[in-house]
């Protein structure tokens, strides 16, 4: 076995691919980390301190879990859903009820929505409590804040698409509050949201295209920044 | 032949160098193009045609409403309400509070908003919060055909009424 596996490690492919020995020393454990991809998010060298986990607990990585675990599941809703008047509720009831594994996959998304927001708001109280919020990593803590507006808004845009009772009530009381904003603002940025003056089809679409594309781009973007950032201050 | 260069001042009073001059005329060219695309981002995304049903509709002759009676118009959001005189008016079923379809409860005789729990008399004046303001009324007309015509985008005072 270990014959072939050092075999393995000698061909071109392995070794265009991975440019380090196995992490046996020192030095390869770093590049290990530094030349990968995937790890690179990591720090070559964590405190101690920082990797225990009922210091963190993970509250960070599991937000980001959940949202690859939301993108792939939402992904293969958008095979099936069609965001129009006519077709979305049905569209939403054949998920549930005629594809194979839609009801599942439908679920974990929508469950997977609703552990994000309560992930997310813990993990900004670890990082409220543990103080880590203090220079120099203020601005990321900023970053932080935006972060969990979008994921809120996530929630929100999508809480429309399955355009039920629930739904349509839900996103006229709430671009209603916003018809609130002073001095005419209100109205202007209701009537952007919806496309018009009442939640209709336009509206429908522009919380889809928002839920489906613009937001979570937003959220890629500032993803990178904050793990970027988290990355140079030694965190896990 | 003289070859001695002559020094280059960039600072001759008055004038703008070369540099300075194409670096203005190259970030403004850059300005205005973005300030151009955000302008029209935004008026992109404002519709200039919305496909919402008409403010003004007809709804059905005077003599399908008993005395009495409150009729909601679900589609148009608009209670018909005929008052025991024989008078009418309409009154908008949109609550005022965030926008919910408020329900007659004849039993109690009076408007409840299921969402916050608003409540308002058969005037359409508020009883109870979170409801900032009592529900408008809008103006109502009766055609050539003997039908009462409701016009949402004309609201009137709470004491104008349509005798029949």
């Amino acid at each position: 076995m270990k014959k072939y596996l050092e075999a393995l490690y000698r061909t071109q492919v392995w070794r265009s691919m991975f440019r380090h020995g196995l992490p046996e020393s020192n030095r390869t454990r770093a590049e290990t980390v530094f030349y990968n991809f995937f790890l690179h998010v990591h720090p070559t060298k964590v405190r101690k301190r920082s990797v225990k986990f009922t210091y963190t607990w993970g509250l960070g990585g599991l937000s980001a879990g959940l949202f690859i675990v939301l993108t792939l599941t939402g992904a293969l809703l958008m095979l099936y859903y069609r965001p129009s008047v006519q077709q979305a509720y049905w569209d939403m009831k054949d998920l549930q009820f005629v594809v194979s594994s839609g009801q599942f996959l439908r679920n974990m998304h929508r469950w997977a929505a609703h552990a994000m927001v309560a992930i997310v708001f813990l993990h900004m109280l670890r990082v409220f409590y543990t103080g880590s919020y203090r220079p120099p990593k203020e601005f990321n803590w900023v970053i932080g804040v935006i972060l969990l507006v979008v994921t809120i808004l996530l929630s929100y845009t999508g809480y429309l698409l399955p355009w039920d009772q629930l739904a349509f009530w839900g996103i006229s009381v709430g671009t209603n509050m916003v018809r609130a904003v002073p001095f005419g603002l209100g109205d202007k940025v209701s009537f952007l949201l919806l496309g018009g003056n009442m939640v209709g089809e336009n509206a429908l679409v522009r919380f889809y295209v928002l839920h489906c594309f613009i937001i979570p781009v937003a959220a890629m973007v500032l993803m990178g920044i904050h793990f970027w950032r988290v990355r140079k201050d030694g965190g896990v | 032949m003289s070859n001695e260069k002559k020094p280059i001042d960039d600072k001759k009073e008055g004038l703008l160098s070369r540099r300075y001059f194409l670096e203005v005329i190259g970030a403004g060219a850059i300005g205005m193009a973005a300030v151009g695309s955000v302008v029209l981002s935004g008026t992109y995304l404002a519709p200039n045609v919305v496909k919402e049903p008409p403010t003004k509709f007809k709804a059905g002759p005077a003599e399908n409403y008993p005395p009495g009676s409150v009729t909601l118009d679900k589609e148009q959001k608009v209670f018909i309400v005929r008052a025991k005189e024989g008078y009418f008016y309409a009154l908008s079923a949109v609550c005022t509070h965030l926008g919910c379809i408020t329900n007659w409860k004849p039993e109690e005789g009076i408007v409840a908003c299921p969402c916050h729990g608003s409540k308002f008399d058969r005037e359409g004046a508020k009883i109870d919060g979170p409801a900032p303001r009592s529900l408008p009324r809008f103006a109502m007309s009766l055609d050539d055909q003997g039908q009462l015509v409701i016009d949402k985008s004309i609201t009137v005072g709470d004491d104008v009424t349509l005798k029949v």
